[in-house]
């Protein structure tokens, strides 16, 4: 079979079957001109779309055109055609994009399952760390010094914790 | 140590039953991990990804549950062990296809495995018989739990664990049951099912996971959703979800022998005529008779056949399986005939097959 386009000769080998409108579309082009017309891109059917439902490519391509991750070098081109992302910053980078996409995937876009361990004494702390601030802030509203003081000094012994991977 | 050694032999594999293994053949368990600041198995640079496996082998292989295990490099193995290892479902597909990069790690009794470079860094899983989901959680948390004092996971206090593939986000969890419905399929009950479990928010997959055949009517049932959910509560509504299939399943079983016996007796009958009889056998062909032939046995119409003995042909008629039986490599073709072979052998001398009128 040759080439559809008119002024080609070349052997067709992509073989393009649309349907639009309800009205089926065939096209049988070499890879030269396939490749002009931009049809030919073998993952242009976007995986990701497959892997993750249909839209997911999409709304990649409207959210995060431009970006790119600074620490593996991954774009959105990259998770169109593989449906995976790069490294764990990736989802530093890509998170507004990937929001809504998760929000359709899972149940919620918080986690709330196992933390590891040495995390969990760092989040504990920090949950603290957030609490025992807001007292202050309500002691010294409050002109109440010597409330203040003491959770001054509680707050100083919670920075002196050692935040480390092999404490139990 | 070669992979062939180490394996557990398919007769002893099989004769270990769990509660519910009328309908429950197994549960499973797997975690999706990655190392903090190493790009996912399928960014990195060829490098960089045989560093991280030679980082996180080690750590793996000198957990204390992973004592008198097996630890294998992908390239060390041969294309036959991988596909007895995906038999066994100790590993996917897609790692059988890896090399140098990739490794496996497997417990002593081969309930816990670990895929080193598959999709992440870390896919481990906890498999046992029967309807076990609760303890296959526990013993995949517990050796996760020891893992972490050892490997920085990439840990995200939004997102939990983060994977390279957005589904699996948060929990990084999937838990499964293979079920086997003989009785749900014969009914014509099992579409019902599979669209009401879908609609859960589960997936209903066939023996070997995605996009694979529902064979000797055994299917796979598993979460979808990691993210915005404990582990405990995916684990809990698998497990509710399972229970109900049981009973769907032993209720269709029940009014197949009640109101529609001749047609159940009919089914069971030929299979095991063709299997005892049969001298050419495909690997479907096997084991949707073989299914049946367990349907009969569970229905008690088989007086002197263990379902071990069954099990243990739906494991060993698998086309790696066959090839390490007769022990040595065989077209598809001749492997229709070992397989004919061996069934042969092994169902026609059976005693006692009932069928009450």
């Amino acid at each position: 079979m040759k080439c559809c386009q008119s002024d080609c000769e070349n052997e067709a080998t992509v073989h393009l079957t649309e349907i639009v409108n309800g009205q089926m579309k065939k096209i049988d082009l070499c890879e030269e001109c396939a490749k002009e017309k931009g049809v030919t891109d073998p993952q242009g059917f976007a995986l990701a779309d497959l892997l993750l439902g249909l839209g997911a490519s999409s709304e990649m391509d409207s959210a995060g055109a431009e970006l790119e991750c600074p620490t593996c070098g991954f774009s959105q081109a990259d998770f169109k055609k593989t449906g995976r992302l790069g490294c764990s910053a990736c989802y530093t980078v890509f998170a507004e994009p990937l929001e809504g996409m998760l929000k359709q995937m899972h149940k919620g876009v918080q986690h709330i399952g196992k933390v590891p361990k040495a995390l969990r004494a760092k989040l504990d702390i920090t949950k603290q760390r957030d609490h025992l601030n807001g007292q202050l802030h309500k002691a010294i509203e409050t002109e109440n010094y010597e409330e203040a003081a003491r959770l001054r000094d509680q707050l100083k012994e919670l920075e002196a914790i050692p935040v480390s991977k092999k404490e139990e | 140590m070669e992979l062939l050694n180490f394996l557990t032999s398919s007769a002893e594999l099989s004769s270990g039953s769990g509660p519910e293994d009328h309908v429950v053949l197994s549960s499973r368990v797997r975690l999706a991990r990655n190392v903090n600041g190493i790009p996912f198995p399928g960014r990195a640079k060829k490098k960089v990804r045989q560093e991280a496996c030679d980082t996180i082998k080690p750590l793996v292989s000198a957990a204390s549950a992973m004592r008198g295990g097996f630890t294998a490099g992908m390239e060390d193995l041969k294309a036959l062990d991988k596909q007895l290892l995906v038999e066994r479902h100790l590993i996917s597909r897609e790692h059988a296809a890896k090399g140098g990069g990739s490794a496996l790690i497997l417990n002593k009794d081969e309930t816990l495995s670990v895929m080193v470079n598959e999709e992440d860094h870390l896919r481990m899983q906890a498999l046992m018989p029967g309807m076990q989901i609760k303890q296959v959680w526990q013993k995949i948390d517990r050796f996760d739990t020891s893992l972490e004092k050892k490997i920085d996971y990439g840990y995200d206090a939004s997102y939990g664990y983060l994977t390279a593939c957005p589904t699996n986000l948060g929990t990084g969890i999937r838990v499964s049951a293979m079920l086997h419905l003989p009785g749900l399929v014969l009914t014509d009950q099992v579409n019902q099912i599979v669209q009401a479990v879908t609609k859960l928010g589960h997936a209903v997959r066939g023996l070997y996971g995605e996009g694979t055949e529902a064979l000797g009517h055994i299917f796979q049932v598993s979460n979808q959703m990691t993210l915005g959910e404990s582990e405990g509560e995916i684990i809990e509504r698998i497990h509710k979800v399972v229970l109900q299939i049981i009973e769907h399943e032993t209720n269709a079983r029940a009014n197949l022998q009640q109101a529609k016996s001749k047609e159940l007796y009919n089914h069971v009958g030929r299979a095991y005529g063709v299997l005892a009889n049969a001298h050419i056998v495909s690997s479907k062909e096997s084991m949707n008779q073989l299914s049946l032939i367990r349907l009969g046995v569970k229905l008690g119409m088989f007086e002197d056949l263990e379902v071990a003995i069954v099990d243990e042909l739906f494991l060993v008629t698998q086309p790696a399986h066959l090839q390490q039986f007769v022990g040595e490599k065989l077209s598809g073709e001749e492997r229709d005939v070992h397989r004919a072979n061996l069934l042969r052998d092994r169902l026609s001398g059976v005693k006692g097959v009932q069928f009450p009128n």
